[in-house]
């Protein structure tokens, strides 16, 4: 028997398992992937962004919540690298704080919309019929709502707090995604090995999680990194209206607002949170793009 | 699917007419659920209708008087068919922030939305496109990388950070710009409001000088909402055109001899033309949202302002009817740019 | 590449052309002022309460009794010349000064007057309460107020108030005069012309009000033919604009020739302008936190105590609250007739800790602050959070807007409330009403209307020494209980008071005359010129 290296059997032409043939997919994409400059500099930004999120407290040199009220709206300096706000915090340490609130925000908007939407999407897409009728007029009942509104509507009527402004936000976004999911299952729908696996006896539930929702996995990520800028912003924008997190939490469209009255004199207090919303949407938006490329190369750009 | 279909036992209709019957149904639907959220969100609202018009210094009786006086006793659904009745006459209620029917508001308010977000999708079409064009065509090279950055910024970038910065430093720097808010005061009220987009108002009145106090006011705004478009739609201009110069048909003629610019403009953007008309129907749509945040920064009176202002009122009336305002206009443009999609494109069928 | 650089350069060139317009001065007859006015619900001075709208009818109506620039320690008659008060305190008849016009020429007659505080009490809106506590109902108002003949009005009151009480509130927005045969022209269904008065005026004051869009503009008109002389400024104009930043903004470029809600960071940011003055006025609204009295810790009274010792009071007060808030501690504010100016309280931790520790709470407890969503209170808030955890007071903050905060208080759903508090008229029994007097603490009896109500508190020997400083009649012995209870609640109830404001206003040098007096509707615009 010869050994093996790791990536002889991940380049293998054939493989042994099924395992094996996944681990191979992951890579394939990944080589194509690494050949993407602009797409490796998104991932470098958001794998950045969870270790400084998981090092904050290692990292910052306070809480970020402790006020100093005579050390207030320093300039960027030696001793704080981007200034101090308006009670005296460290800007730098609050938007290191901010991160983890951020990784949050996008961690459980995930978590919510991208089931619902595979589910709903799927079901309606497989199943047709009233089904499909009924899940899709639900679906565009949601997509005719102008997001941002809705989330704020969503937000007054729940109460300000950060995991309200994550429920709106979920809402407002899973739509899309039942979209996607049930294009893919109405494609699939008819194919040879769902018919295998029908005349096998498998349940609906069974080909719908084994064999269909796998398949429509890749277009539900790719587009939910795309879509999550748009969740960072739409998150910013609700904590810049006082719809998000509340004081003293150190949410950086919040700390925009709290910041804005500063602009003047103070102008780094609302404009470093502003960057690294900007730094991470960017991040996003160039892994989104990248991840498109490698796996739906036809849609361009 | 494009044959008669079995709408029921034994009952077999053109396929036209259930094709229009379901769109129409699906409006209908669609609209019911609109107003139906909306008006649950509303009663579920923590901040207080009666207290919005009689004050927190209101005594319980004068409270009591108020409270009855809006229905708010009667159970919610009672409250949503009054409504829904209402609302099917073109009465939207009265708006306790102004005094005035909500209807009127939104018909002051609506025009300088529309103002702005034009204004910003024209300098979206006319900035973007040809930036797309030039990215597409010199793909690779320093200038594609600029357009592509430009255009990643400008979908990036938290619009109310843009828009303040923006303030501070064309306003107050620089002053090449003025200030925020849609015309400077005393210019109040004296141009007629014809159709309510002021730079054409003042433009038919003759009166330059708030004509161009006007623009001045508008244009900060504009770019910012616009950057946004543009970004878009430069966005994907680049890749349609992509697209159509990797086909055959543009090899054949290059090689025909048809100088490049010809081959460009006259033979691959003619194709990408009418999907751009679909984008920029969804651009256009989307930025009616986008100003709720642009109008907030800029003290711009639109209808993104009115529906803030009157959530944080808890005007509830203003804030149903501004919603589905914005809802209906959302939905058929989008409705709109679905339709002249599936005209074109003979392959979503 | 060439078109899209000459596309380029003619996109400049436009944007060149078309910017090089924006004008900033503001032109010599007309006075702008930038201020938040998203307040303003209604014109009817039956109606009006809130603090902007309070200010611009102050402007358009002319009132029973009023105070004036020259001289705002002083109550005057304003529509009525004179007033005689009966031996029993109860009945006060006044007489009306002859020749005053409404704007819209009809004469100022005593049917007038009589008229408009009737229809006060008979729309019975937010602010009846402070002439219906008089004994006043829709039933018998005809008969209290009635005008005996052309130029008198006759008043009388059936509760037990001090006849100086009753002058004072009839300085208050509810005694404006307004023009009965205009508004009742207008009439719909015998509203009493309410609803169109909502919208428009019928006054006899300095100002007639030209346009009001709601959130956007307020145009006022000067009344050349005003009692005290033609208005310096020939129209006034309220611009809205709700963030102070860019009220700065257009102040320093001179788009606005005044910004009434500039926070102290950016009072201090203009110091440089030498275009720019800013001026302090003291003003009544009190800056506090209620704790209810119902919770089982904070009901305890060793608790609210301690709290008193944790604020620190001096720090907020000379950093972001510089300037615009000052130390205050008595429910009544500095500066008007019967306030206790005492500072009974500073930050002693160890003091407050012993306290906790005698209430049983040494290791402390949680609760949740709810406040204001505008500046200061998010500030204030923080801070109150980090003074409470030294004394082990874990405090969670939720801001919330005015609508969505009262309708809790309300209801007793709070913790504590840290909140804001101006007087609805000028005479020491309006807040005193509201501080330490309960009529019925019961949460069915709803007595909203007093902060002791909402914060579940009531005490014997507060109510009764309200009550009997509303009637007395002796004005020296009247002050004194005053000064009493104010420090009666200084070391028992749920109060922490912490600041009285002083209201900073920015204005362009060239402007001269503006008034702006304790209460929130003593501001007054007749004198403003600009040089």
């Amino acid at each position: 028997m010869t050994t093996l290296t790791v990536r002889d059997w991940l380049l293998a032409e054939v493989p042994h398992s099924k395992t094996q043939a996944r681990c191979q997919r992951i890579f394939i994409s990944w080589l194509a992937f690494k050949r993407n400059p602009v797409a490796m500099i998104g991932l470098l930004i958001i794998i950045s962004l969870i270790a400084v999120a998981l090092l904050a407290p290692w990292i910052t040199a306070s809480d970020a919540l402790e006020l100093d009220l005579a050390n207030r709206l320093q300039p960027p300096g030696s001793e704080h690298w981007l200034g101090t706000d308006e009670l005296g915090r460290d800007i730098l340490d609050r938007i290191i704080w901010g991160s983890r609130i951020t990784l949050y925000i996008v961690g459980l908007v995930s978590i919510i919309v991208v089931p619902i939407g595979l589910v709903i999407g799927i079901v309606a897409g497989y199943i047709g019929g009233w089904v499909d009728t009924f899940l899709m007029r639900l679906t565009d009942i949601f997509l005719a709502f102008p997001r941002l509104i809705l989330a704020m509507a969503l937000v007054a009527a729940l109460g300000p707090g950060l995991e309200n402004a994550v429920l709106a936000i979920a809402l407002t976004t899973w739509s899309p995604f039942a979209r996607i999911a049930r294009a893919e299952a109405l494609t699939i729908r008819n194919s040879d090995f769902i018919l295998a696996a029908r005349m096998q006896g498998v349940s609906t539930a069974g080909i719908l999680s084994r064999h269909v929702a796998p398949l429509c996995m890749s277009s539900v990520i790719v587009r939910l990194t795309l879509d999550m800028a748009g969740i960072i912003l739409t998150a910013a924008g609700l904590g810049f209206l006082g719809l998000g997190a509340q004081p003293p939490t150190p949410e950086w469209g919040a700390m925009i607002s709290l910041g804005r009255q500063y602009l003047i004199d103070q102008w780094w207090v609302p404009t470093m949170p502003g960057i690294a919303i900007l730094v991470v949407s960017l991040g996003f938006n160039l892994l989104g793009d990248g991840l498109r490329d490698v796996f739906d190369p036809k849609s361009g750009g | 699917m494009a044959s008669a279909e079995a709408v029921g036992p034994g009952l077999v209709l053109p396929p036209k007419l259930v094709k229009v019957t379901g769109v129409i149904a699906s409006l209908i639907l669609t609209f019911i659920g609109l107003t139906a959220i909306t008006f649950t969100i509303g009663r579920v609202m923590p901040a207080d209708p009666v207290l919005a018009i009689v004050g927190d210094r209101a005594s319980q009786e004068v409270y009591d008087q108020v409270f009855f006086q809006l229905g708010l006793d009667q159970p919610i659904y009672v409250q949503y068919f009054k409504y829904l009745g209402q609302l099917l006459q073109g009465d939207l209620g009265t708006s306790i922030m102004t005094a005035q029917p909500v209807a009127e508001d939104i018909l002051r308010f609506f025009p300088a939305t529309l103002e702005l977000a034009t204004v910003a999708t024209l300098l979206g079409v006319f900035v973007g496109i040809p930036m797309g064009v030039l990215a597409a065509v010199n793909q690779g090279r320093w200038i594609d990388h600029v357009v592509r950055i430009i255009g990643l910024i400008g979908y990036s970038a938290p619009i109310f950070w843009l828009g303040m910065i923006a303030i501070l430093i064309f306003y107050f720097k620089l002053d090449w710009v003025a200030g925020p808010g849609r015309l400077d005061v005393f210019y109040d009220s004296i141009v007629d409001p014809v159709s309510g987009i002021l730079i054409l108002d003042a433009a038919l009145a003759g009166e330059w000088d708030i004509f161009h106090n006007a623009i001045a006011h508008l244009i900060l705004p504009a770019s910012i909402l616009g950057t946004f478009a543009l970004a878009y739609i430069a966005r994907m201009t680049r890749s349609f055109m992509l697209d159509q110069l990797s086909q055959e048909y543009i090899l054949t003629a290059r090689v025909k001899g048809i100088p490049e610019w010809r081959v460009i403009w006259g033979h691959a953007f003619r194709n990408v033309l009418v999907q751009l008309i679909t984008i920029i129907g969804l651009t256009y749509a989307s930025l009616l949202e986008g100003s709720v945040l642009t109008e907030t920064i800029f003290s711009w009176p639109g209808i993104g302002l009115y529906i803030t202002n009157s959530l944080f009122n808890n005007d509830m009336n203003a804030v149903l009817g501004g919603t589905i305002v914005v809802g209906v206009c959302f939905v058929g443009i989008n409705m709109l740019s679905d339709l002249l999609y599936k005209l074109v494109d003979p392959r979503v069928r | 590449m060439k078109r899209i650089k000459i596309m380029l350069l003619g996109f400049a060139a436009a944007l060149m052309l078309v910017t090089g317009a924006s004008q900033a001065a503001t032109p010599k007859n007309t006075f702008v002022l930038a201020k938040d006015i998203a307040d303003i619900i209604t014109m009817d001075p039956a109606e009006v309460f809130e603090l902007t709208t309070g200010e611009i009818i102050a402007n358009i109506y002319d009132r029973i009794m009023m105070f004036e620039p020259e001289d705002l320690q002083s109550l005057v008659g304003g529509v009525a010349e004179s007033w005689e008060v009966s031996k029993d305190g109860k009945t006060i008849t006044f007489k009306v000064r002859s020749g005053l016009k409404f704007h819209s020429g009809n004469p100022v007659r005593a049917e007038d007057v009589a008229w408009s505080l009737q229809r006060v009490v008979k729309l019975n809106k937010t602010p009846a309460f402070i002439v219906t506590q008089f004994g006043w109902s829709a039933d018998n108002v005809d008969s209290l107020v009635k005008a005996t003949d052309d130029s008198h009005v006759q008043i009388t009151i059936t509760e037990e108030f001090s006849p100086g009480l009753v002058l004072n509130a009839l300085s208050a927005g509810i005694a404006s005069v307004v023009d009965k045969e205009l508004v009742m022209s207008h009439e719909k269904d015998g509203d009493l012309g309410y609803e169109w008065l909502k919208s428009n005026s019928a006054g006899s004051g300095a100002f007639s009000l030209k346009t009001w869009k709601a959130n956007e503009i307020v145009t006022l008109q000067a009344n050349a033919g005003y009692r005290h002389g033609k208005p310096g400024m020939e129209r006034i104009i309220f611009r809205h604009v709700a963030e102070p930043s860019s009220q700065r903004l257009l102040l320093e470029k001179g788009d606005i020739d005044m910004a009434r809600n500039l926070t102290p960071d950016q009072v201090k940011g203009i110091s440089g302008n030498s275009d720019i003055a800013v001026d302090g006025h003291p003003k009544g609204t009190i800056v506090y936190m209620a704790a209810n009295a119902g919770h089982p810790i904070l009901g305890k009274q060793e608790v609210v105590q301690a709290m008193r010792h944790l604020v620190d009071y001096d720090s907020m007060a000379n950093s972001f609250l510089a300037g615009q808030f000052v130390v205050h501690q008595a429910f009544w504010p500095a500066g008007l007739w019967g306030a206790l100016e005492t500072i009974p309280y500073k930050q002693d931790i160890a003091k407050a800790k012993s306290l906790m520790a005698s209430a049983g709470h040494a290791d402390g407890f949680e609760l949740t602050i709810h406040t204001l969503t505008n500046s200061p209170f998010p500030e204030i808030a923080q801070s109150v959070q980090a003074n409470l955890a030294k004394g082990g007071i874990k405090a969670n903050i939720v801001t919330l807007e005015g609508k969505t905060l009262w309708p809790k208080y309300r209801a007793r759903e709070h913790d504590i409330i840290l909140a804001r508090w101006s007087p609805d008229y000028v005479d020491p029994h309006s807040n005193a009403d509201a501080f330490a007097n309960n009529p019925d603490n019961r949460f069915e009896a709803k007595k909203t209307g007093h902060l002791t109500w909402r914060n579940a508190w009531s005490d014997d020997a507060s109510n009764k020494l309200a009550i009997m400083a509303r009637n007395e009649l002796d004005l020296d012995k009247r002050k004194q209980q005053y000064l009493e209870l104010q420090a009666m609640l200084q070391k028992k109830g749920p109060f922490v008071i912490m600041f009285q404001q002083n209201e900073q206003v920015a204005r362009r040098k060239n402007i001269k005359g503006f008034v702006s007096g304790s209460n929130f509707d003593l501001v007054f615009y007749r004198n403003v010129t600009k040089q």
